[in-house]
């Protein structure tokens, strides 16, 4: 039993590089919606010294100065370029779970017999490599969570082939007692500081501790890492990927907002993305979440709020989230800040067929009249055309991305140019 | 020249594959009798991409390949999965350009313009060369 990680490197960076053949091996960075954090490097830019989530403005200078180049996010063109490597996936091997835009967990079992693990794993690298220029590591093990960090120490080793098999304990022991707590599969920050309290510093030592101490003292969650980690698999494939558990709409602003009902109408148009995208993939939502804020790096003092309304009925209706965030928004809005972020969540899914009936249906909820809302989404499926009244319509335009690239694989007028 | 009548094209929507409908099923009276034989519109997309994760478009900007039907302003069809061969008509990235010519693997491994105003490139040491993808196909636009 075999699962193999594919991760793609570095991906946004690689895939600015595929129709930049004059980028090889330059350093490449590619910042956040509206220019803000660095959220991609290249090994090139790596090397440098850039570090992930820095924001562009402490860096920008020496950056340029030594010949490092910047893009501003292109997801649709990301978008593209991993539909393409995740279908390569999909067709080579039928069990596949894309887990993330450059992620993908497979199933290899069965190719122990054949071919082999590791000549498989090359093969697959190659063949995506080849077929869209993206470059990929495979991580492989019994379990995903050891795949995750075959995986790690190919990026920590520097490994050429980009293939790690761990099969025998041995390389398993070697490879978990190089690998720090922080690093493993689903130890956060805080957890990882909980562990460096308990003295679990690296891999090796959580796999070594009694899985129900560790259910007692940390979680279940984290129990079945430590069962991953000795080879006892616990996580599934999941092929159909599983229902989304959120969606976030939130963007730094262009210019700094100072007033409430400006706020509030760039705020209901991230309400109005978040539910068209929650109807689109056929959820619905009890609870909304609002949170402004300052800048971190201004010299005023830093404000953030945010604040949750759960509704007794989960809805899929516009309006109804406009009407918790007329709500909540007043209550964390206080004046005379400069708001530099702001941003809105909606979470707490059900899937449309399992809506139960409430007893108690709020009067508010237009959950009778989901025809209105089909229709709004048909009319703006190629264009937005039909807007609700307080929805901020380009008065400000809070995406800022200077150095965006073309979009080379979905507009015909940005077309790769080849003399 | 002959030619040869293949079908009717889909040419509003390349991307998508149209399904035939049912429309007699909306009229009352007597069904067309063609109504049984109705087939899928032919679909662009499957007579030009057979490997639709490796296949890029490119354009086409100066007259290198003049010589072999690619104009100024074509749109090209690169599959990157395929393995170009002597003769084969490629993208490569030339010194960090793209550029689209005729492979030759002998007597020299260089790229040859379908142009006389073009000299060959020859691929050696000092040339940055990586074969992007073969050029399966060309759409030259006339209007």
């Amino acid at each position: 039993m075999s699962i193999a990680l594919v991760d793609c490197d570095s991906f946004y960076a690689s895939c600015e590089r595929v129709f930049r053949p004059d980028l090889k091996n330059r350093p490449i960075v590619v910042l956040s919606n509206n220019d803000g954090c660095v959220i991609a490097r290249s090994s090139e830019a790596k090397a440098m010294g850039v570090k992930m989530g820095v924001p562009w403005f402490k860096i920008k200078d020496r950056y340029i100065r030594k010949g490092g180049i910047v893009f501003s996010s292109n997801f649709a063109f990301y978008g593209d370029m991993s539909r393409r490597v995740m279908n390569i996936l999909n067709s080579i091997s039928p069990k596949t779970e894309v887990y993330s835009i450059d992620e993908a967990f497979l199933d290899f079992s069965g190719t122990e017999k054949n071919i082999g693990c590791f000549d498989f794993g090359l093969h697959l690298k190659n063949t995506v490599g080849r077929w869209t220029g993206i470059p990929v590591r495979i991580g492989i093990g019994p379990t995903k969570t050891l795949a995750k960090i075959a995986s790690y120490q190919i990026k920590k080793r520097n490994i050429q082939s980009r293939v790690l098999v761990l099969d025998s304990q041995k390389d398993i022991n070697e490879a978990l007692k190089s690998t720090p707590a922080g690093e493993i599969w689903g130890v956060g920050r805080r957890l990882n500081r909980k562990l460096a309290m308990a003295g679990i510093r690296n891999a090796l030592q959580l796999s070594y501790a009694p899985p129900q101490d560790i259910r007692k003292r940390f979680s279940v969650v984290l129990e079945r890492t430590v069962r991953e980690l000795n080879g006892e698999k616990c996580l599934d494939i999941e092929d159909v990927s599983p229902t989304k558990k959120q969606i976030v709409v939130s963007r730094s602003f262009a210019k700094k907002i100072t007033n409430l009902e400006v706020l509030n109408t760039v705020v209901n148009d991230y309400v109005v993305r978040a539910a068209e995208k929650l109807r689109s993939e056929k959820q619905k939502s009890s609870r909304i979440s609002v949170f402004i804020r300052t800048s971190p790096f201004d010299a005023n003092e830093y404000y953030r709020a945010i604040k949750s309304y759960s509704f007794t009925y989960p809805t899929d209706d516009s309006r109804d989230f406009l009407y918790a965030v007329r709500k909540i928004l007043p209550k964390i809005y206080k004046p005379n800040y400069k708001y530099s972020k702001a941003g809105i969540m909606l979470s707490s899914f059900s899937d449309i067929g399992y809506v139960q009936n409430s007893l108690f249906n709020e009067s508010h909820t237009y959950k009778m009249d989901s025809k209105l809302m089909k229709v709004i989404d048909q009319l703006n499926l190629n264009q937005k055309q039909i807007y609700i009244a307080s929805q901020n319509i380009g008065r400000f335009k809070p995406i800022q991305r200077n150095m965006i690239s073309p979009k080379y694989t979905t507009r015909w007028s940005d077309l790769p140019l080849v003399k | 020249m002959k030619i040869n009548y293949i079908g009717t094209v889909i040419a509003d929507n390349l991307s998508e594959l149209m399904l035939p409908y049912f429309q007699d099923m909306v009229h009352a009276g007597f069904p067309s009798p063609a109504s049984d034989f109705i087939e899928s519109p032919i679909d662009l997309n499957k007579y030009l991409i057979k490997n639709n994760a490796a296949t890029f478009l490119v354009r086409v900007s100066g007259k290198s390949m003049i010589g072999a039907g690619i104009n100024d302003g074509a749109t090209l069809i690169i599959d990157r999965s395929i393995k170009p061969s002597h003769n084969s008509i490629i993208v490569a990235a030339v010194d960090g350009e793209f550029v689209c010519r005729r492979l030759k693997t002998k007597p020299k491994l260089c790229l040859i313009a379908e142009n006389k105003g073009y000299k060959p490139i020859y691929i050696n040491s000092q040339i940055n060369f990586e074969v992007t993808g073969l050029v399966t196909s060309v759409i030259n636009q006339f209007t």
